[in-house]
Formats: C-alpha cells, sequence, structure tokens
C-alpha cells in the first residue's frame, strides 16, 4: 500500500478531532480516476448523506472506510488514528494485519445486497461475529442478538434462515448484524436500492431508529433525497471524484449553489 | 428422497450378481471375488479419505497460502494430475525403495490413489471455493472476521455444497483405478478375476461377476453422494440470499 510521505500524520485528539478523517486521498482504477484528492471530515455523531450521480465515487468513498479497497495516495484517519498506515518507531508504514483488523472493529458496514450468511439463521447471523471475533460466550452473543433484532422489528424472525425473509428484512437483519459488533461508525451503502419499493420504508425506519437510540457517526450513500433530507445532517454531493458541494440539507435540497447539484437534483426530481 | 430409483438399482445389481452367479453353478468363484472386493473397497475408502485431505491442504494452499507453500500446492497439483496413476503406483512401490523407503503394497496402493485424485480434487476445491460470491468475503472484513475464520465459518460451508456432485465423480474414478493395484501384487477384485480366469479360464462368467461387483460398489458411491449432498444442502438451508 503507498503512502504519499508529504503528507505528515497531524496528531488528533481522539476524544474531541473528527471521528472521520479523509486527507488528499486518490484512488483510480488504471486511467479511471475515482477519487480525486478527496478532503473529507465527519464529526462523532454526525449523519452525512453523499449523495451524486454514479461514477463520482461515492461508494469508493464507504468501501475504502471499510479496507475493501486500497487508497493510491493520501490518508485516512478513523477515530484519530491512521488507517491504512500506522505509526511505527515515527515512522509511517503500511498497516499490518493487527493494526487493520483493530481499526475495523471501529467500523461496521450494511450492503446494497445484504450479503447476510445464508446458512445461519438470523439470530445465528447476528451472534457469529461477535462469537468468533468479540470472544463474547454464546448466551451473550445470543442477547445482543436477540435485542437487536428486537430492535429491527424482527424479534418473531430469529431462527428464519435468509431466504425465508423478504428483502427488507433481510436488510433490518444485516443491519443488526452490524450493529452487533457495537461500531463507533456506521456505514450504509445504497442500502435501499436493491429493495422492492414497498419494502424501502421499513428499513428506513430502523435506520431513524439507531440515528435516534445510539450514539454512533453514520455515512450513508443512497439515492433516497427525501430521506437524506430529512435524516442527514450534512449532505454531500459528490461530482468526478471530489466532493462539489456539501452543506446542511436545506442549503443542499432548497438552494444549492453549483450548477451541477442543480441538473442532478432536477434529473432525480424528474425521475420520480 | 430423489435417489431411491439408485438404491433400486444397487438391490437389483447385486441381485442379478448373485443369481447368475448361483444358478450358473459359480458359487466357487464367489468367495474368492468377494475377498478382492473388500480389499478393492478398502483401496477406495482410503484412497478418498486421503485424496479429500490432500485436495483441501493443496486448493487452499494454492489460494490462500504464501507463495512458497503456493509452489508447492501448484506442483503436486500439476504432477499428479499430469503423469499416469500407473507410473506414480510403480514409482511409489518400485522406486521408492532405492532410496530406502519400502512401504507395503496396501499403503502404497492408498498413497498412490490418494494423491492423484487429491490434486483432481484440489481444482474441485478450489472451484467451489471461488465460486462463493465475493459479498460473503466483503461481510467477513466488514464484521473484522479474520481469513481463517471467514474462510471456516462462512466461505467453506456455503462451498462444501457444490462440491459434492464432483466429488462422487473422483471417487468412482478412484473405484475403477483401483484395478490398477493388481500390478503390485494386491489381491484385489481384478486380481483375483485375473488369478482365476487363469486357473480356470471361465472367462465369461468371471468377468461378468466382476463388471456386476464393480457397477454395484459404483451406484454405493453415487448413492452415499446424493444423501450427503441432499442432507447438506437442507443443513445449510440455501437459499437466494445473495
Amino acid at each position: 500500500m503507498s503512502t504519499d510521505p508529504s503528507v505528515a500524520i497531524s496528531p488528533v485528539d481522539e476524544r474531541s478531532g473528527p471521528m472521520v478523517r479523509f486527507e488528499k486521498v486518490m484512488k483510480s482504477y488504471g486511467s479511471l480516476v475515482v477519487l480525486n484528492d478527496l478532503d473529507l471530515e465527519v464529526a462523532r455523531g454526525e449523519k452525512v448523506a453523499i449523495i451524486g450521480p454514479s461514477g463520482s465515487g461515492k461508494t469508493t468513498v464507504l468501501r475504502m472506510l471499510m479496507t475493501l479497497e486500497r487508497i493510491d495516495r493520501g490518508m485516512i484517519f478513523v477515530d484519530g488514528e491512521p488507517l491504512t498506515s500506522m505509526n511505527r518507531n515515527g515512522e509511517l508504514v503500511a498497516s499490518d494485519a493487527k493494526h487493520l483488523r483493530r481499526m475495523r472493529g471501529k467500523i461496521g458496514m450494511v450492503f446494497q445486497h445484504f450479503n447476510l450468511f445464508p446458512h445461519m439463521s438470523a439470530l445465528k447471523n447476528c451472534m457469529e461475529a461477535p462469537c468468533t471475533v468479540l470472544g463474547l460466550s454464546k448466551m451473550e452473543a445470543e442477547a445482543r442478538g436477540r435485542e437487536l433484532l428486537s430492535m429491527v422489528g424482527l424479534g418473531d424472525k430469529l431462527f428464519h434462515y435468509p431466504s425465508q425473509l423478504s428483502g427488507g428484512q433481510q436488510q433490518r437483519v444485516a443491519i443488526a448484524r452490524a450493529l452487533a459488533m457495537r461500531p463507533k461508525v456506521m456505514l450504509f451503502d445504497e442500502v435501499t436500492s436493491a429493495l422492492d419499493p414497498e419494502l424501502v420504508g421499513e428499513v428506513l425506519n430502523v435506520i431513524r431508529k439507531i440515528a435516534a437510540e445510539l450514539d454512533v457517526t453514520m455515512l450513508m450513500v443512497t439515492h433516497q433525497m427525501g430521506f437524506a433530507k430529512e435524516f442527514a445532517d450534512r449532505v454531500c454531493f459528490f461530482y468526478g471524484g471530489r466532493i462539489c458541494e456539501q452543506g446542511p440539507p436545506e442549503k443542499i435540497f432548497v438552494s444549492p449553489e453549483n450548477e451541477r447539484t442543480r441538473q442532478f437534483l432536477r434529473a432525480c426530481l424528474e425521475a420520480t | 428422497m430423489a435417489h431411491r430409483p439408485l438404491v433400486v438399482c444397487a438391490i437389483l445389481a447385486f441381485t442379478a450378481g448373485l443369481v447368475i452367479a448361483s444358478f450358473a453353478g459359480f458359487r466357487e468363484f464367489l468367495p474368492g471375488l468377494l475377498e478382492g472386493a473388500l480389499v478393492t473397497i478398502e483401496i477406495t475408502v482410503g484412497g478418498s479419505v486421503l485424496a479429500v485431505i490432500c485436495a483441501f491442504v493443496a486448493a487452499l494452499s494454492k489460494m490462500y497460502g504464501a507463495w512458497p507453500v503456493r509452489g508447492l500446492a501448484v506442483i503436486y497439483i500439476e504432477v499428479f494430475r499430469g503423469t499416469s496413476a500407473l507410473v506414480q503406483l510403480f514409482w511409489l512401490f518400485f522406486v521408492l525403495p532405492r532410496f530406502g523407503i519400502t512401504l507395503e503394497p496396501l499403503t502404497v496402493a492408498i498413497l498412490a490413489l490418494g494423491l492423484n485424485v487429491g490434486a483432481y480434487g484440489a481444482e474441485v476445491v478450489r472451484g467451489a471455493v471461488s465460486a462463493v460470491p465475493r459479498g460473503q468475503w466483503e461481510a467477513t472484513v466488514a464484521l473484522n472476521m479474520s481469513r481463517f475464520q471467514a474462510l471456516r465459518r462462512i466461505v467453506l460451508p456455503q462451498a462444501l455444497v457444490p462440491m459434492i456432485p464432483p466429488w462422487g465423480n473422483l471417487f468412482i474414478e478412484l473405484l475403477k483405478t483401483t484395478a490398477l493395484v493388481s500390478l503390485i501384487t494386491i489381491s484385489d477384485l481384478a486380481f483375483k478375476a485375473q488369478e482365476m480366469n487363469a486357473t480356470t479360464y471361465r472367462t465369461v462368467e468371471i468377468f461378468s461377476i466382476v463388471l456386476v461387483f464393480y457397477l454395484a460398489i459404483a451406484v454405493l458411491i453415487t448413492v452415499a453422494m446424493r444423501s450427503l449432498e441432499w442432507f447438506a444442502a437442507r443443513g445449510l438451508a440455501r437459499g437466494p440470499a445473495q
């Protein structure tokens, strides 16, 4: 993993600094530049909605935070610590497996296609990682799983397998499964895009509930403009691998300054 | 159950064999051939167990091992797939003693056939593991599982069901290849048949019974694998979860 040596690590107070910080992050696939010197800061407990046309790098931001993609250049900090590189004797080196796993423990992710484990019941899906990764006893993990599944409204589907659940229910299990790891940052990657329209509401309601009840920083890539408007503290409009415009939802959705933002929102409006 | 016709086939094959044998007055051949069949079954079972172990170790080493381990796995797979089973058998039986390693013929038979079929099996395992959707791996990363935990708890259980039918093929292939071990002094079914044929010249009867024996064992393997697939699929409750 290459790290730009010109970017110095600025010490950040773990308590008060931003929860997530991208510094001049570059990412390209061959000649296609996906992220272009991206700078982004997300405060603790902040809820950020990421919107933008397809190919603008929205999902890549989340996948990089989850360490599913490598970065070409720049730095990402989570909870004040560098994510893809680490400090060894004052020198910045690429993260080893141990550091990556410690950092991943702070982050949870929900995917567009749920990615539930098909050979496990809803409850087992939620218990697996707490048992194997956090070392919880079966009883503790089960209690946690039951509590979270009730929270997402699936207390009566504990022993159902993913194939026996609707898309909306599967996505709610996936949210509970991610929360079972008690992450500080939750990433939602187009979590309603694969759902039938009538199932979108139940998933969004769960996300509202998490936002209200849990102290967790949230980054959400979404095409649900109405939801982004109501839910987010800040909306970032991505275009060409950069943040083209950002601000509180009232500003972005009501009086966007940038012409591209206006075009995008107009196109979204026409599509609905 | 779906494999009922196969069970019927197996029973019919056995009965037919026995009827032919008794009515035509072949009782004299049966004890000897059954003895040989037991040796054949022994080598088939032993070879299959070894093949499964070799296949998993080789496939996972090739996919996830550090480069020296990966290199060894590739060499093993290519050498044992790319050379004749008969030559491998002879090599272990006649060449190894030249280096001071002498093994029992039965050990050589199980070792040679297990290693040979294991090399083919490695590709079966690799294919099935690769076919598990990438999203499953990504979910394990998002849940902070290690690669080993992901493989053991999430990926391999899902890869097992689709690899059962090709393993059935390989086990039957292994059964048929056991006929070669008669060439390294083992009294298996084929060896017994040749022996009896040489003394009685009743070729038609002897080799007909042997044919039915091999067929019956192969059908048994098929039935066993179908049942295993059925139970595994039910246990895993596989479904369109994406």
